[in-house]
C-alpha cells in the first residue's frame, strides 16, 4: 500500500511541475481525454458492458457547458456542473433503454442512440450546426481565480482530474465496485445471489455518464469551442481504442491510452513528414491526414495480438516476479 | 480403488486378427483448464459392442467427445480403422467413418425431422449411408413425422432421429451417448434390437451407458471408467463373477 | 388529389423513396443477420464493404471500362472474396472470444478502409452515371415512376427474398440452419465447418457490395457513405431481431417506408425516425418485433 502512495505522490508532484516543461493546453488535452477514457473503463472495465455512444454524454454536456457560458453568462462552476449533469441524464436515459437488452445489442444501441444525439445536435438551433459554438470564454472559477491563465487553467483541470480519479477508485474498491465485478464475471451468479442486476448496471452507467459528460465540459472550457466532432461516433470509437491500447479494466490504462492516443493525434503530421523526410516517400506527408487508418490499424493490432493494453501487459509481466 | 487396469485389450475371440477399429492409448483431455481424462486406453474391434460404465461425472461422455475432437486439449493416441486421429479436425475424424450421437441428441430445432435425417452427408463414395427408406422401415415413426420441426417428436421419437441421422453418413462406427435415458421400456426394448441388428451388419459400436440392464445383454466387452481412467475392463462372459467388483464401483 | 393536405403524387413518389431507402436497409440487415447468425459476430464492417462495392463499381468504370451490369456481377464477388481474406486471417482468431472483439476488430477495419479510401480520393463524392437502359422516367399515371429506382427496388428484393429461399427451402441452407445452432454437431456430421463459415461470411459481404453497386449512382460514391448507413442499420437489426431471415427483410422495408412517409410529413424528424422507434421498440418488446433472444 505504502509503495503505491509513494508513486501516487510522485505522481502528483510531475503533474503539478508539468505545465513549466510541456505545453499546458498539450497536458489539458490529456487530461480531458483521460477523465472520459476512465469514465468509459468504469463501465466496460468493471461490469463488461460496451458502449458505443460515449461521444454522446461527452459532446452533449460539451455543447451545454459552451452555450451555457457564452450565451447565458452563467458562472463557470455552474456551467460545469450543468455539463455533468446534462451527461449524467443523457445517461440515464441511454441506460434505461440499453440496459434492456445485453453483450452486442447494448452496444448497438448505444451506437444508435449517441446518433441520434448527433442528429439532434445537427439540428438543433442552439448548437451553431456545422461550425459548432465558438469563442466560450472562461470567465472566472468562483469569482475569483481567472481562468484565463493557462497555468490557471492547468491546476484547476488536474484538480478536477485528480479528484474524479480518486471517485473511480472509490467506486472501484467500494461493494459496490465489488458487485459491479461480480456482474461482469458471472452475472447469472450475481442474479442468482439476489442481486438486482439492471440496477447495478443503470448506476454504473450513469456514473460513467457524468464523469463522461464532465470530461466534455472540462474540454470546452480548454479549448473554448464545442464542435459536432465531440458528439461523432468517431469520437465514442476513439474513446474506446483509449482504453484498449491503455488496459481495459485497469485503473491506470485509460490514462496511459489517452496519453498516447493525444499524443498520437497531434504529433501524426510531424511524425508523417518526418517519415518522408528520412524515407524520401511523399506520401508519408499526407500521414497527417490518415488518423482514422491509424486509427483503425491500432485497433486491429490490439484486438488481435494485444488485448490487455499497455498497463494490462505490464502488471502481467510484473506478477511475475 | 484406482487398482491399474489388468491391460488385455485384444480379447481373444477367436479371430488373433481381429482388426482394431478404435485403438486409444493414454488419452488425456482437458476442457479449458479442467483435467478430466487421465490416461484413457480402450481397443474396440470390428464388430464389437463396447460398453463405458461408471459414475456420473468419471468422463464417459468425455471419452466419446475426445474421440470426435469436442473437447479442450487433447494428448496421446487415438487411431480410427488405424489413422490417427488425435491432431485432426472434427470434421475430419468423422469423415474416417466416426458417428457420434451426443448424450443430448442434439436435434436441429430450425429443421424438420426429415431435412434433420437427410442433413449429413455421406462421408465416401464408397461406404454410403443407410438409404432412406431403410431407414424409414426401421423407424416408421419418423416417416410419419417427416415434416414436423424435429424438436416437435417426443423424446423416443427424437432418440429415433438422432440414431437414424447417424446411420446416413455410412459411418461404421458408433459412438452412442445413453441412448436409452428418459424412454419407456418399450422404446428402449426397440432400440435394444436396433442395435442387435446393427451388429449383425457389421457396426462397430462403443454405447456410454446408465442403464445397467440395458446394456449388459447386448456388449462385448466392458469398461469400467473411474477419475478419467479405466480400472476395469472384462468380457461379457465375466459380467457374473464381476457383479460384487461392480456393485462397489458403480452400486449396481 | 390530396392526403392530409399532401398531394397524392407526392405520397407515392416519397412511397418509392422509402421502398428504395428501405431495400438497402434489408439487403444491409440481412446481411448482418446471416453473419451473426453463424459467426456470432457484428461485422461493423458492413458499411465499410458496401463503400467498397460502390467505389469499386466507380473504378471499375473509370480505370477499366467496366460497364454497371458487369460491375453489379463481379464486385460482389470480389469484395466478397476480399470478406473471406479477412474472416480467414483476422476474425476466426476471435471467435472463442467475447463477441466484443469481433465488434471492435471489424470497427478497427472500417476505419482502416474508410481512412485508405479517403486518403486516395477525399471526402467529396464522386459521381457514377446511371446506365443509360435505366435512365429517365416512366409515366404510370399518378407519378413519373424513375425508372433506376423502381430497378433498385425489384433487383433487392430479388436477391433479398433468393436469400430467404436458399436459406429456408434449400439443403444448403439447411447446413446454414443447423450450423447457427450447433456449429459443433454439423462438424461431427463430417461437413467442413470452417470453410462453411468462411463462406458465410463471404457471402454477406458480397450482399452489402452488391447493395453498394446498385447505391452508386443513387448517392455519390464517398468513402463516408458506409458508416452513417451501417448505424440506421443497426437501429433496423435491434428492431426487428436478428433471428430471423425474412423478419430482417420485412423490418428493412417497412422501416425505410415510415422514414419515407415521415419526410413528408415531418421532414426534421426523418433522420431520427428510425432511432425513436427503436428505443420504443425496447421499451415495448425488447427482444425486437421477430426476434428470438440469443
Amino acid at each position: 500500500m505504502t509503495n503505491s502512495r509513494i508513486a501516487y505522490a510522485i505522481a502528483l508532484a510531475a503533474l503539478i511541475a508539468a505545465p513549466f516543461f510541456i505545453y499546458p493546453i498539450f497536458l489539458m488535452n490529456v487530461m480531458c481525454f483521460a477523465l472520459f477514457a476512465s469514465a468509459f473503463n468504469l463501465l466496460i472495465g468493471y461490469t463488461g458492458l460496451l458502449s458505443f455512444g460515449h461521444a454522446a454524454l461527452f459532446g452533449s454536456a460539451a455543447y451545454i457547458t459552451g452555450h451555457v457560458l457564452s450565451k447565458m453568462g452563467l458562472p463557470v462552476e455552474v456551467a460545469v456542473l450543468m455539463g455533468t449533469a446534462t451527461g449524467a441524464a443523457i445517461g440515464l436515459v441511454m441506460g434505461l433503454l440499453a440496459i434492456r437488452r445485453t453483450g452486442i445489442y447494448f452496444t448497438m444501441i448505444t451506437l444508435a442512440l449517441a446518433q441520434m444525439v448527433y442528429f439532434i445536435c445537427l439540428q438543433a438551433p442552439f448548437t451553431g450546426g456545422e461550425d459548432g459554438l465558438q469563442g466560450v470564454p472562461r470567465g472566472k472559477l468562483l469569482g475569483v481565480i481567472n481562468l484565463s491563465s493557462d497555468l490557471n487553467m492547468y491546476y484547476v483541470v488536474l484538480a478536477i482530474a485528480v479528484g474524479s480519479f480518486a471517485v473511480i477508485m472509490r467506486t472501484v474498491h467500494s461493494p459496490f465496485g465489488r458487485v459491479m465485478k461480480a456482474i461482469k464475471e458471472n452475472e447469472p451468479r450475481a442474479i442468482s445471489l439476489g442481486y438486482d442486476v439492471n440496477k447495478y448496471k443503470l448506476v454504473a452507467f450513469v456514473l460513467s455518464a457524468a464523469l463522461s459528460g464532465l470530461a466534455g465540459s472540462t474540454k470546452t472550457l480548454v479549448f473554448g469551442f464545442a464542435t459536432l466532432t465531440d458528439v461523432h461516433w468517431n469520437l465514442s470509437g476513439l474513446v474506446v481504442l483509449m482504453t484498449l491500447v491503455g488496459g481495459l479494466g485497469t485503473l491506470l490504462g485509460p490514462i496511459v491510452g489517452a496519453l498516447i492516443i493525444v499524443a498520437l493525434e497531434n504529433k501524426l503530421g510531424d511524425f508523417g513528414n518526418w517519415l518522408a523526410a528520412a524515407t524520401s516517400i511523399e506520401w508519408f506527408k499526407s500521414m497527417g491526414e490518415s488518423v482514422t487508418m491509424l486509427t483503425g490499424l491500432i485497433f486491429i493490432i490490439c484486438v488481435l495480438a494485444f488485448r490487455r493494453g499497455i498497463v494490462g501487459e505490464i502488471s502481467v509481466f510484473l506478477k511475475r516476479f | 480403488m484406482n487398482t491399474v487396469a489388468r491391460q488385455n485389450p485384444i480379447v481373444d475371440n477367436g479371430h488373433n486378427t481381429a482388426k482394431k477399429v478404435l485403438e486409444i492409448r493414454n488419452l488425456q483431455a482437458w476442457y479449458g483448464e479442467s483435467y478430466i481424462l487421465q490416461g484413457m486406453n480402450i481397443t474396440v474391434n470390428q464388430g464389437e459392442v463396447v460398453t463405458l460404465l461408471g459414475r456420473n461425472g468419471s468422463g464417459r461422455t468425455t471419452t466419446l467427445r475426445a474421440i470426435m475432437g469436442l473437447t479442450g486439449a487433447r494428448k496421446g493416441s487415438i487411431r480410427i480403422n488405424g489413422v490417427e486421429s488425435i491432431n485432426l479436425p472434427t470434421y475430419k475424424i468423422a469423415h474416417l467413418g466416426v458417428g457420434y450421437c451426443p448424450e443430448e441428441r442434439a436435434i436441429f430445432s430450425s429443421l424438420s425431422t426429415e431435412e434433420n435425417l437427410l442433413l449429413p452427408p455421406s462421408l465416401s463414395k464408397t461406404e454410403k449411408g443407410m438409404p432412406v427408406k431403410e431407414i424409414y422401415d426401421m423407424f416408421p415413426n419418423l416417416a410419419e413425422r417427416k415434416a414436423s420441426p424435429g424438436t416437435r417428436l417426443s423424446g423416443g421419437e427424437q432418440q429415433m432421429l438422432a440414431v437414424a441421422r447417424i446411420l446416413r453418413t455410412g459411418a461404421k462406427l458408433l459412438l452412442l451417448d445413453e441412448i436409452s435415458e428418459g424412454l419407456a421400456p418399450v422404446i428402449v426394448q426397440a432400440l435394444a434390437r436396433m442395435i442387435v441388428t446393427l451388429k449383425a451388419r457389421g457396426y462397430t459400436i462403443v454405447m456410454v451407458e446408465q442403464n445397467f440392464r440395458f446394456a449388459a445383454p447386448l456388449a462385448d466387452r466392458f469398461y469400467v471408467v473411474e477419475h478419467g481412467q479405466i480400472v476395469e475392463t472384462f468380457a461379457a462372459s465375466e459380467l457374473e463373477s464381476k457383479m460384487p467388483v461392480l456393485g462397489e464401483l458403480l452400486g449396481v | 388529389m390530396e392526403i392530409f393536405g399532401i398531394p397524392w403524387s407526392l405520397m407515392l413518389s416519397q412511397l418509392l423513396l422509402g421502398l428504395v431507402n428501405g431495400s438497402f436497409y434489408a439487403m444491409m440487415s440481412l446481411g448482418l443477420a446471416v453473419i451473426f447468425g453463424l459467426l456470432n459476430i457484428i461485422n461493423f464492417a458492413h458499411g465499410a464493404l458496401f463503400m467498397m462495392g460502390a467505389f469499386f463499381a466507380w473504378m471499375g468504370l473509370n480505370y477499366f471500362g467496366i460497364n454497371y451490369w458487369v460491375a453489379l456481377l463481379i464486385v460482389p464477388v470480389v469484395v466478397g472474396a476480399f470478406g473471406i481474406l479477412i474472416e480467414r486471417s483476422m476474425l476466426r482468431w476471435l471467435y472463442k472470444l467475447d463477441h466484443l472483439y469481433g465488434l471492435l476488430l471489424t470497427f478497427g477495419i472500417t476505419l482502416l478502409l474508410e481512412g485508405v479510401f479517403r486518403s486516395f480520393y477525399g471526402v467529396s463524392g464522386q459521381p457514377y452515371q446511371v446506365p443509360a437502359l435505366l435512365s429517365g422516367a416512366t409515366d404510370v399515371g399518378p407519378l413519373m415512376m424513375p425508372n433506376y429506382r423502381a430497378w433498385v427496388v425489384v433487383a433487392s428484393l430479388t436477391v433479398c427474398f433468393a436469400t430467404w429461399f436458399v436459406i429456408e427451402r434449400t439443403k444448403i441452407g439447411a447446413y446454414l440452419r443447423a450450423g447457427t445452432e450447433n456449429p459443433k454437431m454439423v462438424e461431427a456430421f463430417g461437413i467442413n465447418v470452417p470453410v462453411m463459415v468462411s463462406l458465410t461470411y463471404g457471402f454477406g459481404v458480397a450482399l452489402a457490395a452488391f447493395a453498394g453497386v446498385l447505391a452508386a449512382p443513387i448517392t455519390q460514391v464517398s468513402s463516408l457513405m458506409g458508416s452513417n448507413l451501417i448505424i440506421v442499420v443497426f437501429a433496423v437489426v435491434v428492431i426487428g431481431g436478428m433471428g430471423s431471415i425474412m423478419g430482417s427483410i420485412l423490418t428493412g422495408l417497412g422501416l425505410g417506408v415510415i422514414e419515407g412517409f415521415t419526410r413528408v410529413f415531418y421532414p426534421e424528424l426523418s433522420a431520427t425516425v428510425v432511432f425513436i422507434l427503436m428505443g420504443l421498440v425496447l421499451l415495448i418488446r425488447p427482444a425486437g418485433l421477430f426476434g428470438k433472444e440469443k
